[in-house]
């Protein structure tokens, strides 16, 4: 019998950090673990909040939300290395 | 046990002995009092809930969330009622949602009447619902407590389709089994997967291209292996109450060179001409389609070979052939069967015995017919339209 | 599997645009109400980003049925958990303002009126998203979508949004909250708040689509905070019908300010603009009226309801909630 559902959390297996043009990286010395742009994240892959953000760039779609958030200027976005 | 009363509150009582943990109901004529009836259960503690929701629309998608999270599930509404349920109707056949409803068969607006066909139902029968017809009251509570057998064997919802008025509102003796015996037949409900926090799981989801037929495939053929599961309902039910049911039920058909077929009460009128006819020799026979869905073609095809088989739509497919006649013309393609079609008996007129032998008098010249049912009806102006 | 990636109870990998603020409010509607609940989805953007078969996000048990009964399927839901003794798993709805104010809102009504044990949460992003843009009942007055175009004769939206916090309020269910996913600790308060009561519990969070509003998903909770900052979207909440405004500044910023970032209000004519904010002015007015109005049915309230010997509480003014 087929009955249409999915695994919990499966979407995992999508990386849709393909689609970014640019990614974000965080400045530990400018960064003060405020968990703004962790609380923004519409992917929540920037790490434990109040702690210095570490992004899974595997799903990361580059969308600089973090970077205009951040009020301490910790986040600048880095264009990605074309693979060819 | 034996009680006297109509069918609206026989098929109530039968429900409740069913223990549905999860009730909607919503008022329409012919079936307010089965839901005013599980009211009163649950008023007076006997039933788990009652959700009075605000549309028939709701009263299905609350059972949807109700058979989601593992309850045995119950309502009943019919005509617009059930119409207003198209979209939710193939949304729980879909999701493979056991769920039990009594359709209490009314015909369709414009215009509006409140009135008994099958026109309801009948249009419902391509929304991947396992549909059982009654011929009386018996034959509906009995089909009532085998629908939640089928229902939560073949995990396809199922569909109790009564005739408005003729039988929801008749009062005749119906043998009503107690909670203990029905669960001499009925096991406990086992859900396939329910809305667990310990075991997440996401349901409803949306099928691309490349997955959505494979799905629509599996409940075709689930639903046609389940005639299986429903004739052997139909046997252990007679084992347990001494009722036996089949996919169809044949009435002189064996040597008849005329059969009338068709769905629901009238087909007691039918059976009665056959009663009538046979005592002056006639070869006559009845045969009443109880299961619409899964369509019992090899049956039919076996039964009704060789015969002149007259079809009784009191149901309509405006601008085509009836939806019974064509089905069943279908299933005799090859064999030597005649096939008339005789439609109407719409908006509250049936077929009486007297019509019903002129059926068969019309029918016994050979050829094949195709007539509307007008069956005459004094205009009586003072009577007053409730719905 | 990164630790990151694990981390909530909605997952990463789901397709919601770059920027999407509505796949936010997801995030933190799970993560603040916890693994014991059931979400029941209607059809919607976050439903189709985050469920396409054999995937879902959802870490959590999740249920979606049609459009227009997500209110109708969570209490057969309720119904079907009190019926087994469960009486601790929440059933929470998510739904887009598409849902929530139109298809589904006598479906809505109709639970709130049962008063069935739910939270209702709506991601307000102020449109039907998933079909591409056109407007709903939520949309505000101006704005242009493929259903309430800018042309020549009309000029975008001509009526004001559905105020739907306050129609679900008026079914008096014990609370009916209106959030912004900018303001995430005012929301996050809110959802902690809606599950500690039982019965019908309603909330809308304005949660702005940058590709429906026409702005880079970079600025969704600038817009977001500024629809706030210009009373274009009130932060309050009814608590058994008392009426808490929870975001208060003296100075509001100007309307024009929100409206410049999103290509949805770019045909509007000065004059448009400066009518559509007079109309924030008399919203705003009307709030602080509705403050007053509950503060003061508060001490007749509390005097009727204390023993005489204690004297009634003070109104308390609404803090300004820490973003």
């Amino acid at each position: 019998m087929l009955i249409p559902l999915s695994k919990p959390g499966t979407t995992t297996d999508i990386k849709t950090g393909k689609w970014k043009t640019h990614r974000p990286t965080v400045d530990p010395k400018l960064c003060t673990k405020c968990a703004i742009c962790q609380n923004f994240c519409p992917e929540g892959i920037m790490g434990t909040p109040r702690e210095i953000p570490v992004i899974d760039y595997d799903y990361c779609k580059g969308c600089s939300m973090c970077m205009v958030e951040c009020p301490f200027k910790a986040i600048t976005m880095v264009a990605e290395k074309q693979e060819l | 046990m034996i009680k006297t009363t109509n069918g609206a509150t026989a098929l109530a009582e039968t429900a409740k002995n069913c223990e549905p943990e999860v009730v909607a109901g919503y008022p329409i004529t012919p079936t307010t009092h089965v839901v005013e009836e599980m009211n009163r259960y649950y008023a007076n503690g006997e039933t788990k809930s009652f959700i009075a929701v605000e549309s028939e629309f709701s009263a299905l998608s609350a059972l949807i969330g109700g058979a989601a999270a593992g309850a045995r599930t119950f309502t009943a509404t019919g005509s617009q009622g059930l119409l207003l349920m198209h979209e939710v109707l193939f949304c729980s056949s879909g999701m493979r949602l056991p769920i039990v409803m009594v359709v209490g068969n009314r015909s369709v607006s414009a215009p509006l009447s409140i009135w008994n066909d099958e026109q309801d139902s009948v249009s419902q029968r391509d929304t991947g619902w396992i549909q059982l017809y009654a011929k009386n009251n018996q034959e509906a509570s009995d089909a009532l407590i085998q629908a939640y057998f089928i229902a939560e064997k073949t995990f396809i919802p199922v569909m109790v389709c009564v005739d408005g008025h003729f039988l929801t509102h008749t009062t005749e003796q119906v043998d009503i089994p107690s909670k203990d015996e029905i669960k001499r037949f009925l096991p406990p409900f086992k859900p396939m997967v329910t809305l667990d926090p310990d075991q997440p799981l996401s349901m409803g989801v949306y099928a691309a291209p490349a997955y959505y037929q494979e799905f629509r495939m599996d409940l075709h053929s689930d639903l046609e292996k389940s005639a299986a599961v429903i004739s052997d309902a139909g046997k252990r039910f007679g084992q347990v109450f001494g009722r036996s049911y089949g996919l169809v039920e044949e009435y002189h058909v064996k040597d008849a060179k005329e059969v009338l077929v068709g769905l629901g009460s009238a087909m007691e009128n039918v059976k009665a001409a056959v009663d009538e006819m046979r005592k002056q020799g006639k070869k006559v026979g009845a045969l009443h389609v109880r299961v619409l869905r899964p369509f019992p073609r090899e049956e039919l095809r076996r039964i009704l070979s060789g015969k002149h088989v007259g079809v009784i739509d009191r149901a309509l497919s405006p601008g085509a052939q009836p939806p019974l006649f064509t089905e069943i013309v279908e299933a005799l393609q090859g064999t030597s069967s005649t096939v008339s079609s005789f439609f109407g008996a719409l908006g509250g007129r049936t077929l009486k015995i007297q019509e019903s032998k002129q059926l068969f008098e019309k029918m016994s010249k050979g050829k094949a017919l195709k007539e509307w049912i007008t069956v005459t009806v004094e205009k009586n102006e003072a009577e007053i339209e409730t719905c | 599997m990164s630790q990151q990636s694990e981390m909530h109870l909605f997952a990463p990998g789901h397709s919601g645009c770059p920027g999407c603020a509505p796949s936010t409010v997801l995030i933190h509607v799970v993560d603040t109400l916890g693994k014991d609940i059931i979400v029941v989805n209607a059809t919607g953007c976050m439903e189709i980003t985050s469920s396409q078969y054999p995937h879902s996000a959802w870490r959590v048990p999740y249920i979606h049925s049609l459009f227009e009964n997500a209110p109708a399927v969570a209490s057969g839901i309720s119904a079907a958990l009190k019926a087994k003794g469960n009486h601790h798993t929440k059933v929470v709805v998510i739904a887009g303002d598409g849902s929530t104010y139109d298809i589904a809102f006598g479906s809505l009504s109709g639970m709130l009126e049962r008063g069935d044990d739910v939270i209702y949460c709506c991601y307000d992003n102020e449109l039907y998203a998933n079909t591409g843009v056109q407007k709903s009942g939520a949309t505000p007055i101006g704005a242009a979508t493929t259903t309430s175009q800018a042309g020549k004769v009309h000029h975008g939206k001509e009526k004001e949004r559905k105020p739907i916090v306050e129609i679900a309020a008026a079914h008096n269910i014990p609370y009916a909250a209106s959030a912004s996913i900018a303001f995430v600790a005012d929301f996050q308060a809110k959802l902690k708040k809606a599950a500690q009561i039982s019965g019908s519990k309603f909330i809308t969070v304005n949660a702005p689509c940058a590709l429906g509003a026409g702005f880079d998903g970079s600025i969704s909770m600038k817009v977001a905070r500024l629809a706030v900052q210009s009373r274009m979207w009130f932060l309050f909440e009814y608590e058994n019908g008392f009426f808490k405004l929870n975001f208060n500044p003296k100075v509001a910023k100007p309307v024009a300010e929100y409206m410049q970032l999103q290509k949805r209000f770019r045909h509007l004519t000065p004059e448009e603009i400066e009518k559509i904010q007079k109309l924030c002015d008399h919203h705003y007015i009307e709030m602080l009226e509705r403050q007053k109005a509950s503060d003061a049915k508060k001490i007749v309230f509390d005097a009727v309801t204390q023993p005489p010997s204690t004297p009634p509480a003070s109104p308390s003014a609404p803090a300004a909630p820490k973003t």
